[in-house]
């Protein structure tokens, strides 16, 4: 990546970065960092980024970041954002993190609509720790914990997030899922789900992610394995939330 | 910001009351909580004065969150604290651990409660080695033991001030009977007292001075681990000295030295006192600081009680274990170390480490 | 007696905690020493209430004891509960419109911690009785008033409590009358405002529960019934 394609709110001393080759992080982390230079944000914001492989993002960009685990940089940029909230606050997280650890906070800050962007990225596996089952590990997967490939009988069906959230979260919150194959359309997501949190509201994309080192694939088969099996199971664009919350349920006594 | 106390008053409230009272004197912004017996009225007193005095409540989905969600509060430079007692406390070690590494000011009240495990929602002094050492960490922490509801006042105070301070996790520990219990107590405006206001200021985001900051949790080696340690062991161990509290009450020439924290001292502190009326030479000591421990004060009380001991606790030993490390101090020579947190021990430096 | 040791223990409803707080507050507002505290449990409705509460003109120790100066018992099972913390010297004042006389235990092995939530069986087992005896021995002192029957014939059944709390008051001796009803005026401000008949009902309570404290305080034979 050539130094002129760099986001301006990257942190140029961290690059390049210390992700696998192939991986999908240093793609998500140029959208988000695209996203904050249209949207003139880096100097708001706080990025906090979790254990697992997010962690190595600890120092990815040129605004005040900390690292966490289990998905707790969810409660903890909640807890920034309720005590500050001109700040521009970024929960950057894997799916081990947000729908397995932590998935309590994710929930919750989508229901009480917390002001805050969280970042999901699904690549189908606990990376970090050696290439585990995730939530999002797609059925017939094989990983270290799924090595016959994951069967539905024993551990259930892939966890849709956005699905999930979209069903439970405050009505006014923005919710979508993109793709590291289609970086401008990630992008746009990332935007948007910034200029919501601008406007108060809960924000949450994920974004499709790949891992050839556990997934054991070669470039070809890692972006077929994106682009036609986990796109199929898992597809991107907007959900419109609060479908199960729109009945007003205000208690008048 | 609103005054919440003006002049002294007496009062006449429980302990959960207390503690919310002094978390609003002291210029506490924000409190993130979780229900949990014995500590809950900390929150419902918090949350319904909270408004009056422009400060802010938010009950999280659990404790993990209310111990992450305050952290993120102190970050952006908010006075910030939580409350919990037992399994919470348990929950709370995880939030606590990371405080401890990102020196992060994180208060804490606690109000123990009978374990393990959910146990009973009354009573205990089982949560002094959590609270002390819980965590994959070294215990990187400050603990008052309070012994009474103007205790209570004044360390939940003094705990927003040292936290800011010394950037070490802080720890007012209770119990289920100081929270429930009714006694009078003196509130003041601790500005009154000389307090200053809370040092605090933004260590992430807006308002911040400086150059971009990124905290870290994770290394990817040993050494920037035992360095990060080192530092934070050394800047322990000087705090120390301006830290530890306790109360004696006895002399040179002294047949036995009663030891005990929290509530129970004030058990000891009137047996002692009764024993002394008896003509019976027993001294009293309480830790007020459980961490850091107040060796060299407990040792010197210990040899003015001509080396007897008694150690009274509401727990199997938690405090003894402390007390054991204390006296195996004292006989140094014959108890030695080597430390090395987070990094590998060759067979070589231990070799090294045997004295001639 | 320059300090009393207390325990109330009544049914859940019967207002065990608010008769306690008031008296400790009342006792606050005298210039005493004053510590209640409630033997809470896990449950939030029903069950047995006890509060301890100590008076004392000098600081006062653990919150909790074992043997009770006086206990104030407003039900026969939650009677049974205190039976850890009778000593030889300890006074019961009873309800005697809820309740028999009570059984007194000697030799009382008490453990200081045991509370509310144990179920009956166990708290039986832990408060060692090696012998009852239906009439109490010589020593003891046996308070009936009852309450119970005093609030419904001449004033409101709800403030039977009250007219225990007077009688504690006369009997302790500790606490002004005056004290203790500022104490519950304070506890109840809103709801005296809002309900003067209220007030005049408890206030009226508390004066014949004090009324039948002095008696009973002055006659001081055992068993009476005042």
């Amino acid at each position: 990546m050539s130094e002129l394609s760099m986001p301006r709110s990257w942190n140029r001393e961290s690059k390049p970065h210390r992700f696998c080759p192939g991986c999908g992080h240093g793609l998500v982390l140029k959208a988000l960092g695209e996203a904050l230079d249209q949207l003139q944000l880096s100097r708001r914001t706080v990025f906090a980024c979790d254990i697992g492989c997010s962690l190595l993002a600890w120092d990815f960009f040129d605004v005040d970041s900390l690292q966490t685990h289990h998905g707790r940089t969810i409660p903890v940029m909640v807890g920034l954002k309720r005590a500050q909230p001109e700040q521009v606050a970024v929960a950057y997280t894997g799916d081990g993190g947000g729908y397995a650890i932590g998935l309590q906070h994710l929930i919750s800050a989508a229901v009480r609509d917390d002001a805050i962007t969280v970042i999901l990225v699904n690549n189908t596996t606990y990376a970090m720790t050696g290439g585990q089952m995730a939530p999002t590990t797609l059925l017939g997967q094989k990983t270290e914990t799924t090595p016959f490939g994951r069967d539905r009988e024993e551990t259930g069906l892939p966890f849709k997030g956005p699905e999930a959230l979209a069903a439970l979260a405050s009505p006014e919150a923005y919710i979508a899922r993109g793709t590291v194959s289609k970086i401008k359309p990630l992008t746009k997501l990332l935007v948007k789900a910034l200029q919501r949190q601008l406007e108060g509201h809960f924000s949450f994309v994920e974004a499709l992610s790949t891992c050839p080192t556990n997934w054991r694939t070669n470039a070809r088969e890692t972006w077929g394995f994106l682009e036609q099996v986990m796109s199929s199971y898992y597809p991107v664009g907007e959900f419109p939330a609060g479908a199960g919350a729109r009945e007003e349920a205000q208690l008048t006594s | 910001m609103k005054e919440a106390v003006e002049g002294e008053k007496r009062a006449f409230m429980s302990g959960n009351e207390v503690v919310a009272w002094a978390a609003l004197a002291a210029g506490a912004d924000f409190m993130y909580g979780y229900p949990i017996t014995p500590q809950n009225e900390i929150m419902h007193y918090w949350r319904r004065l909270a408004p009056e005095y422009g400060r802010g409540f938010l009950q999280t989905e659990d404790e993990l969150s209310a111990g992450f969600a305050t952290i993120g509060g102190i970050l952006s430079g908010k006075v910030a604290f939580s409350a919990t007692a037992g399994p919470g406390t348990v929950l709370f070690q995880e939030p606590l651990s990371m405080a401890e590494m990102m020196r992060i000011p994180l208060v804490v009240v606690i109000q123990q409660r009978g374990g393990p495990s959910t146990a009973t929602v009354i009573y205990s002094q089982q949560e002094v080695t959590l609270a002390c050492f819980g965590g994959n960490g070294e215990g990187l922490r400050l603990v008052y033991s309070t012994s009474s509801h103007q205790e209570l006042y004044d360390y939940t105070i003094k705990a927003f001030h040292r936290a800011w301070r010394y950037r070490f996790p802080t720890l007012v520990l209770g119990d289920g009977y100081q929270a429930k219990m009714h006694e009078a107590l003196t509130l003041y405006n601790p500005q009154e007292r000389g307090w200053g206001k809370v040092p605090a200021e933004p260590i992430l985001g807006l308002d911040r001075k400086g150059s971009v900051r990124h905290l870290r949790n994770t290394f990817s080696v040993e050494e920037e681990l035992a360095e990060t340690l080192r530092r934070s062991l050394a800047d322990y161990r000087k705090a120390a000295e301006e830290l530890v509290e306790y109360e004696f009450l006895g002399e040179w020439g002294g047949e036995l030295l009663v030891v005990a924290h929290g509530i129970v001292g004030r058990a000891a502190r009137a047996a002692v006192r009764g024993l002394r009326a008896e003509g019976r030479r027993v001294n009293f000591f309480r830790p007020i600081t459980l961490r850091p421990f107040p060796g060299q004060a407990f040792q010197e009380a210990l040899r003015a009680s001509g080396g007897a001991l008694l150690v009274v606790e509401s727990a199997q030993g938690q405090l003894g274990r402390i007390i054991k490390e204390a006296l195996a101090e004292e006989e140094s020579g014959s108890f030695q170390t080597l430390y090395r947190p987070g990094v590998g021990i060759t067979a070589e430096e231990i070799m090294e480490a045997v004295p001639l | 007696m320059r300090s009393w040791k207390i325990v109330v223990a009544g049914e859940g409803g019967q207002g065990v905690q608010a008769l306690a707080q008031t008296l400790a507050l009342a006792a606050y507002h005298g210039g005493l020493e004053s510590l209640y505290i409630p033997n809470f449990g896990i449950e939030q409705r029903g069950g047995v209430s006890l509060a301890m509460v100590q008076l004392s003109a000098a600081p006062i120790g653990a919150p909790k004891f074992q043997i009770a100066d006086l206990i104030v018992a407003l039900s026969p099972r939650s009677y049974r509960r205190c039976f850890q913390h009778l000593g030889p010297e300890t006074m019961v004042l009873y309800d005697s419109s809820l309740m028999e006389p009570p059984r007194v235990e000697d030799q009382v092995v008490g453990l200081q911690a045991y509370d509310t939530i144990a179920p009956e069986a166990f708290a039986e087992r832990v408060g060692r009785h090696p012998r009852r005896e239906e009439s109490p021995p010589p020593g003891r002192r046996l308070i009936a008033i009852p309450a119970s029957d005093l609030a419904r014939k001449h004033l409101h059944p709800r403030v039977f409590n009250m007219i225990v709390l007077g009688a504690i008051g006369a009997i302790t001796g500790m606490v002004e009358l005056e004290l203790i009803k500022e104490a519950l005026a304070k506890k109840l401000d809103r709801r005296f405002a809002k309900d003067p008949d209220l007030k005049e009902n408890n206030f009226k309570a508390l004066e014949l529960g004090w009324e039948k404290g002095t008696q009973a305080a002055k006659e001081a034979a055992v068993g009476a019934e005042v």
